[in-house]
């Protein structure tokens, strides 16, 4: 079992950052709820550990 | 016919007829510079400690009024240091480690900037920009006492110039009339609305953000607020979209609102609206005396080119970036460390116009990572778009309780040098050392006994090797090259080794004026080095 990564972990976090937002640059709100939805699916299998998503979506939770 | 077009903070250089004004034929001076501002002044200083006439043209009479640019990061104080005028801005300025970013009301962390030890230099001071450069003219006019020959002319306005093969010519105007200049160079350091661009029809392109913000500079009549850094995002207390609290010298406080961008400059700047924002900010029971007031608005755009023919700009004529992140006369103060020693050198014969041309090149590069890492913290601060603010909430919400949303948090990020990766000058790495100092990177400064690295440095071409032999000098193209021999036995806090060496035993590294490497190799090899020194001074 692997815990969730809460410390920054990510190199050129900036670089990642605005990567992300040109994706959903000239998206309608719909299409980009969309996309954000399919990323997060494409993550999930990434990291593939049962616990460490569990752990994600609590950590997520406000 | 001379109204000032701003106050004046100090007085410093009246204008006094020149006797260039009643020659019979114009006067023809080897670099004149446009414009009295940080960046003009740092151009005059390091060309005049090289012994290059230079004189500063300015339209007005000493420095303005308004703390501007109010971050000096390390790069900036060193190349100050460098020029003489260093520690007493050092003296003056406020350092601070601790800064605090909210969310709508709440605090949602605390960052400590810790910064690395083993500097000559803070990572930054925040000092009013009259300051900066007050102490500027202070060593300009030492350096005059010394017999360096550069003369500022005030009360002197560039209204038109003519560009030749091999010189300029300049129709300036006084109190006393207009008269006719030629310079060999001229260096446009006039400013963010530079004229001289306008004069020679260049482009200026990028983006222009429509958002204002209102600046307040005040003084604290009870001193309890602490010397950090307080950020706000979309706070509820109206004041503004976004506000930043920065301590400065003097008890003064500067308070920036975001307050959007259609607004109406002359009412927001009435005292009692800005009283108004002001105290829905800090509650109605902190007494203040309101020092200077400002709105801007700001855009993110650079020239196509930074040198046409004999005409160079640097700092905002060349280039303009939004002020998060303090990038702005920083970087300015790079580009005339970048410019400095290759004019002097092509002016003394010593280097071909091509070691020109890449002051183009190192700079544009500069100025376009100035303009990407202060274009981000603006997105950031003001999202464009709905799922941008979205993502942007996301991360101050997750910022509260996990540490890894804390680094996406962005209300700036401050001046850094730039790397040259890339540039012409630099030699292949031939080392497998610290990326920090591959070539093209600025060298890192660290503690030599009771001194340090960069001062050693100084501004001319280096040799440095630790625990490497090398000749003591060496003379390539007519270049002095001298060597600066330190070993790790006398590196205590392991910095040295830490930023030069890595897991290598030695390293011999070329270093350019601008403290810049131009090479680095882990031993000596002199049919390598003296092609490094041709690169460096663009002969290969």
């Amino acid at each position: 079992m692997t815990d969730l990564i809460l410390t920054p972990n990510i190199d050129g976090v900036d670089d990642f950052y605005a990567e992300l937002l040109a994706a959903h640059e000239g998206l309608t709100k719909e299409d980009s709820d969309a996309l954000n939805a399919r990323l997060v699916l494409v993550l999930a299998n990434h990291v593939g550990d049962r616990e460490a998503l569990s752990q994600a979506l609590k950590a997520a939770e406000k | 016919m001379f109204d000032d077009r701003y106050t004046l903070a100090y007085k410093r250089y009246p204008y006094k007829k020149s006797a260039d004004q009643d020659a019979a034929s114009p006067v023809r001076h080897p670099v004149v510079v446009m414009g009295g501002g940080p960046i003009g002044i740092a151009t005059a200083l390091d060309l005049g400690r090289q012994g290059i006439p230079t004189l500063v043209l300015d339209d007005h009479e000493g420095v303005g009024m308004g703390s501007r640019a109010i971050c000096f990061a390390k790069r900036c104080l060193e190349v100050a240091g460098r020029y003489g005028c260093g520690k007493p801005m050092v003296d003056k300025g406020v350092v601070w480690n601790i800064g605090k970013v909210f969310n709508k009301d709440d605090q949602v962390f605390e960052f400590n900037l810790l910064p690395e030890e083993g500097h000559e230099y803070p990572a930054f001071i925040n000092m009013q920009q009259p300051y900066y450069e007050s102490f500027q003219l202070d060593r300009f006019e030492e350096l005059q006492k010394d017999g360096a020959p550069i003369e500022i002319r005030g009360k002197n306005r560039i209204d038109n110039v003519e560009v030749h093969d091999d010189y300029v010519t300049l129709e300036i105007m006084t109190p006393d009339g207009p008269y006719t200049l030629e310079a060999e160079w001229l260096i446009g350091c006039d400013g963010a609305a530079s004229p001289l661009r306008t004069m020679l029809d260049l482009d200026f392109t990028g983006k222009v953000f429509q958002d204002s913000f209102l600046i307040a500079d005040i003084k604290m009549k009870n001193d309890d607020f602490p010397t950090e850094r307080w950020f706000w995002f979309e706070p509820t207390h109206g004041g503004g979209a976004s506000t930043l609290l920065h301590k400065q010298p003097d008890d003064v406080w500067r308070v920036d609102f975001q307050i959007g961008w259609d607004v109406d400059r002359k009412e927001e700047m009435k005292e009692e609206n800005i009283r108004r924002r002001l105290d829905a900010f800090l509650g109605e029971n902190v007494q203040y005396d309101m020092v200077w007031s400002s709105i801007y608005t700001f855009q993110c755009k650079r020239m196509d080119s930074f040198r046409h023919g004999r005409v160079f700009f640097a700092g905002d004529a060349a280039h303009q970036v939004s002020p998060f992140g303090a990038r702005g006369a920083n970087s300015g103060m790079q580009d005339v460390d970048n410019l400095g020693w290759k004019l002097g050198m092509v002016m003394r014969g010593e280097a071909p116009d091509s070691l020109l041309a890449t002051y183009n090149y190192e700079r544009i590069h500069g100025a376009d990572e100035n303009i990407l890492n202060s274009t981000r913290s603006t997105d950031f601060i003001t999202p464009k778009s709905e799922m941008s603010r979205l993502l942007r909430d996301a991360v101050l919400d997750l910022s509260e309780k996990h540490e890894f949303a804390r680094p996406m948090v962005n209300s700036g990020r401050l001046s850094v040098p730039c790397t040259y990766d890339g540039s012409p000058l630099n030699s292949a790495d031939a080392l497998d050392g610290p990326a920090r100092s591959r070539p093209g990177s600025v060298c890192p400064d660290a503690p030599l006994g009771d001194d340090f690295l960069l001062s050693k440095l100084g501004d001319k071409f280096i040799l440095l090797t630790i625990d490497a032999d090398a000749p003591d000098m060496i003379e390539e193209s007519g270049i002095q090259v001298t060597r600066l021999a330190l070993s790790t036995t006398d590196d205590k806090t392991g910095a040295l080794r830490e930023r030069y060496l890595g897991d290598n035993d030695s390293a011999v590294y070329l270093i350019r004026p601008d403290q810049h490497v131009a090479a680095r190799r882990p031993s000596f090899d002199d049919n390598q080095i003296r092609a490094a020194i041709r690169r460096a001074i663009g002969k290969e």
